[in-house]
């Protein structure tokens, strides 16, 4: 399909989008890479003008050896894993009711899949104030109600409400690819088992759940990536405290709040090799996709 | 499914359904309900479902006092901008991959979504940088390129899936038919490529809306937008559970809506062609 | 004005050459057919010419024009894709008139057009739908109309008619044939279907594996096939190959008869075999024959209808006028 004319012209249309997105990679990678390097504290008088030290892999070492980290990456995967957990095993269950026939199924769909829609402010302060909420909240009143002592949940129980937050932020994500997918089976398979003699949970455990397999796997790993770097739930409910400091709040806060450039870039660092590790997963299954 | 349900499992289905999804949708139930409420009624308990005198005076308050209308216009046009922008260098890009495909081709496309991939908070430092020197920070334009660049992988990927799906003969046929390249685009492709490009838009502009990271570290007053707006009510004083109800209502309300219609470029946009 | 030269042409695509070193002359007004199995290189004969893909070595020429770079607009030629290819969001009219609209052609002269091709391809009352709303038979129409209004040097098929369902396609092949005799321009035809190829073409270019294996006309091709691949590709039933003791006896390596060329006795003949398979048409039957001598059973044709019960003992008599003869080669022995 493509002859001389048509190959050069396309070379041209991809070169700003190829362009642009190579900048804004190598750019700001390259700086947080030359800055992880060097010791910079702006706020005690280090400057660029002057000319910054280099520390080697200081920062590095300081990053892994500090007190916080360790806490940082446990924070990590109790939040992530946890909202992985809730979300896949929700998400199927749901998947699998909506797939059913029943009455109103258009609109059902919509009241499951509006919380992705919610800005995460919305969704953090929504949540914070008027569900958890010891005083005032709908949980204090639902606890009260059953004559049990309110819960303080973001000081008490800071790491299950972040959870429950992103969990119900993107259960609708979850839900919606394992519905596409549920939904892409052909009905024809399952009526084969029947017909073989196989009976609900049967089929469900040999047929239904392989073919969900490749579905849920995308949602974890894409989830993954997502979820590595949460950031404004925690920023306007926890700040960080109460165990809720994930790794890349941890950054966040070496960058911004404490302002020491060279360490908070050097777990920049550390986050991009992470995220990278998943993306490479990720990545394989999309190339295997796109040669279909 | 062909067969007949019975109508005792349908019931139950959809009671069953209907109770999850409204369980669900509950906090955002709660949060519109709220926003029509007093101050006083907000936090009454037992929590009052129906019986309140209906007022629209904290979407009055939240405007007067804060100025949301700026706060709108800002996520209008950033969300708009970044979108448009993003439309405008993805197009082509998007047509040479899917319809002049090389070798490299797919590669290319999975290093485009790859950029996607990287941890913000790692380039938090030097973004924030650069905009200070170049006087970017807390302005539109600034926040609009920077969004274009986390949403740019999307946009091309979900145009390229569309585009794939045109039929390459018809192209060829505009081609036989005497059209150049810009007639072809022009009369042909695009007006086939409408339906994908809306798609594309709509998606887009969802997400750009909702970004918060970005947007929260990289502005300040003047080209703040919703996300950051809302934000601000995490240290309130005093009452104020039906004035973030009323906020929090305005800044979500063009979502939700825009959401209802997007569910299948959701799929499509977010799980690059991995799910179909 | 429809003259169409190849010279030395060669297409690859990588490493797979996909045409060979290939030369070949269209002569004005001809109907010339490219037939051949799947992945013999007859689409991408076409498109070459067409302008569609770019050719890795040689010439083409149109009217003594070197075409080989220039872009497919420019060439002239007009096609019609197997699968119409028509703008969904445009009319049928508006499906006609563009390349005249690409080409700027006045817009009375553009109607006077249409209106012509509609009356000829009975579009008339179809002319403001979509074709979304047209069966595959009128979106074909459609295609064809498209292509005349460009008054091409010549036409380009590509297996127009494999999206029909039978009976249309008969139909449809007298149309395409009257339409050549009518119009008198050059037409290129590409199909799988040999039986197309034999009752439309001036000239049938058979190729295999990038290669043309014989040019010539339908009857030449029938009676004279330079091959046993031309030989077992053209008639059908396939003519009867058969190799071994029997073909040494005609000093041959492979001997073919065609199965209307073998006449039927229960009594005597040259060959005695036992009756397999027998397929009633109505108008002829086709025993297929198990003879000692052939691995394969030998397909006869008898006309009308003729009972012969399975495993039932037949003799078979070749008619020894129409015996082609192959060398070791597979090439035909005068």
């Amino acid at each position: 399909m493509a002859t001389q004319h048509s190959r050069s012209a396309a070379r041209i249309m991809m070169a700003p989008a190829v362009f642009l997105l190579l900048g804004w990679m190598l750019v700001p990678l390259t700086m947080t890479l030359y800055f992880s390097f060097k010791k910079y504290l702006p706020l005690r008088g280090d400057s660029l003008e002057r000319g910054l030290d280099w520390v080697g892999f200081d920062n590095y070492i300081r990053f892994l050896s500090s007190s916080s980290f360790w806490p940082s990456v446990q924070a990590t995967l109790v939040i992530v894993g946890g909202v992985l957990i809730i979300t896949v095993v929700l998400g199927v269950l749901l998947a699998i009711l909506l797939d059913q026939p029943f009455w109103g199924q258009g609109v059902v769909r919509i009241l499951v899949i509006a919380p992705f829609f919610v800005m995460p402010t919305v969704t953090a302060l929504v949540w914070k104030n008027m569900f958890m909420d010891p005083v005032n909240g709908m949980f204090a009143h639902l606890w009260r109600f059953f004559g049990a002592e309110p819960v303080s949940w973001l000081s008490d129980a800071s790491v299950e409400s972040i959870i429950m937050i992103v969990s119900w932020q993107w259960l609708p994500f979850a839900t919606l690819i394992l519905l596409t997918a549920i939904q892409s089976l052909d009905s024809e398979q399952i009526e084969a088992a029947e017909m073989d003699g196989a009976s609900v949970l049967s089929r469900f455990y040999h047929i239904v759940l392989p073919h969900l397999s490749r579905a849920i796997t995308i949602v974890v790993l894409i989830q993954t990536i997502f979820l590595l770097s949460i950031f404004a739930e925690i920023f306007v409910t926890t700040g960080g405290s109460f165990g809720t400091r994930t790794l890349t709040y941890l950054i966040f806060q070496r960058v911004i709040d404490s302002q020491n450039i060279g360490l908070g870039s050097a777990g920049g660092v550390y986050a991009i090799i992470l995220a990278n590790i998943v993306a490479i997963f990720l990545m394989r299954i999309v190339g295997k996709n796109l040669d279909k | 499914m062909a067969r007949a349900v019975t109508t005792r499992r349908k019931v139950i289905t959809t009671g069953a359904a209907w109770a999850v999804g409204l369980l669900i949708f509950f906090p955002i139930y709660w949060t519109i309900l709220t926003s029509f409420k007093t101050e006083a009624q907000a936090i009454a308990n037992p929590p009052l479902f129906f019986s309140f005198d209906w007022t629209l005076e904290n979407y009055g308050v939240v405007q007067e006092r804060s100025d949301y209308m700026r706060f709108l216009w800002n996520s209008i046009f950033i969300a708009g901008g970044s979108t448009l922008l993003g439309i405008i260098i993805a197009v082509p890009a998007a047509w040479s991959m899917a319809f002049v495909p090389s070798k490299r081709t797919k590669d290319i496309l999975l290093w485009m979504l790859s950029t996607k991939m990287l941890p913000a908070v790692g380039v938090l430092y030097p973004i924030s940088l650069l905009f200070v020197k170049y006087n970017l920070l807390d302005t539109h334009g600034g926040l609009i390129v920077v969004l274009m660049l986390i949403n740019l992988p999307i946009i091309v990927w979900m145009l390229y899936t569309y585009f794939r799906e045109i039929p390459g003969e018809i192209l060829e046929a505009a081609r036989m038919d005497g059209a150049g390249l810009k007639e072809e685009i022009l009369y042909v492709l695009t007006p086939m490529a409408i339906p994908g490009i809306a798609s594309t838009v709509l998606l887009n502009v969802i997400l750009a809306w909702n970004e918060a990271f970005w947007t929260l570290n990289l502005t300040a007053a003047k080209a703040a937008p919703l996300t950051a707006f809302i934000a601000s009510y995490s240290s309130p004083e005093g009452l104020f559970y039906a004035k973030l109800s009323a906020a929090s209502t305005m800044a979500i309300a063009p979502i939700l809506i825009l959401g209802w219609f997007s569910q299948k470029q959701l799929v499509r946009g977010l799980t690059f062609g991995a799910v179909k | 004005m429809g003259q169409i030269t190849l010279q030395q042409v060669t297409k690859s695509f990588g490493d797979v050459d996909v045409i060979q070193p290939l030369d070949l002359t269209i002569e004005d007004g001809e109907f010339a057919v490219f037939v051949g199995p799947s992945g013999c290189g007859k689409s991408t004969l076409l498109r070459l010419i067409a302008g569609l893909e770019d050719i890795t070595s040689g010439t083409i020429k149109i009217d003594g024009n070197d075409a080989t770079d220039i872009p497919p607009a420019k060439r002239g030629l007009a096609m019609v894709f197997q699968s119409y290819a028509l703008y969904p969001h445009m009319s049928v009219r508006k499906n006609i008139a563009f390349p005249m609209r690409m080409a700027k052609v006045p817009a009375d002269e553009q109607e006077r057009r249409i209106e012509s091709a509609a009356k000829a391809l009975n579009l008339t009352d179809y002319l403001d739908r979509r074709p979304g709303q047209l069966s595959g038979g009128q979106r074909q129409r459609v295609a064809i109309g498209r292509a005349i209004v460009r008054e091409p040097s010549a036409f380009l098929f590509d297996e127009p008619l494999s999206n029909l369902d039978a009976a249309l396609r008969v139909g449809m092949r007298m149309e395409i044939s009257e339409l050549h005799k009518k119009l008198e321009t050059t037409m290129i035809y590409v199909t799988h279907d040999q039986v197309e190829a034999m009752t439309m073409a001036d000239k049938i270019v058979v190729l295999r594996l990038g290669n043309i294996e014989q040019v010539g006309s339908p009857l030449e091709l029938y009676q004279r096939p330079r091959n046993t691949f031309v030989a077992g590709f053209i008639g059908s039933p396939k003519m009867n190959q058969i190799q071994g003791a029997e073909a040494d006896k005609h000093n041959a390596h492979t001997i073919g008869i065609r199965p209307e060329h073998i006449d039927l006795s229960e009594t005597d003949g040259t060959w005695k075999g036992t009756v397999g398979v027998s397929e009633h048409l109505g108008s002829d039957t086709f025993f297929h024959v198990q003879c000692d001598f052939a691995a394969e059973p030998i397909t006869v044709r008898a006309t009308g209808e003729r009972a012969l019960s399975y495993g039932s003992d037949v003799y078979l008599t070749p008619r020894a006028e129409h015996l082609h003869r192959f060398d070791a080669q597979g090439l035909r022995i005068e």
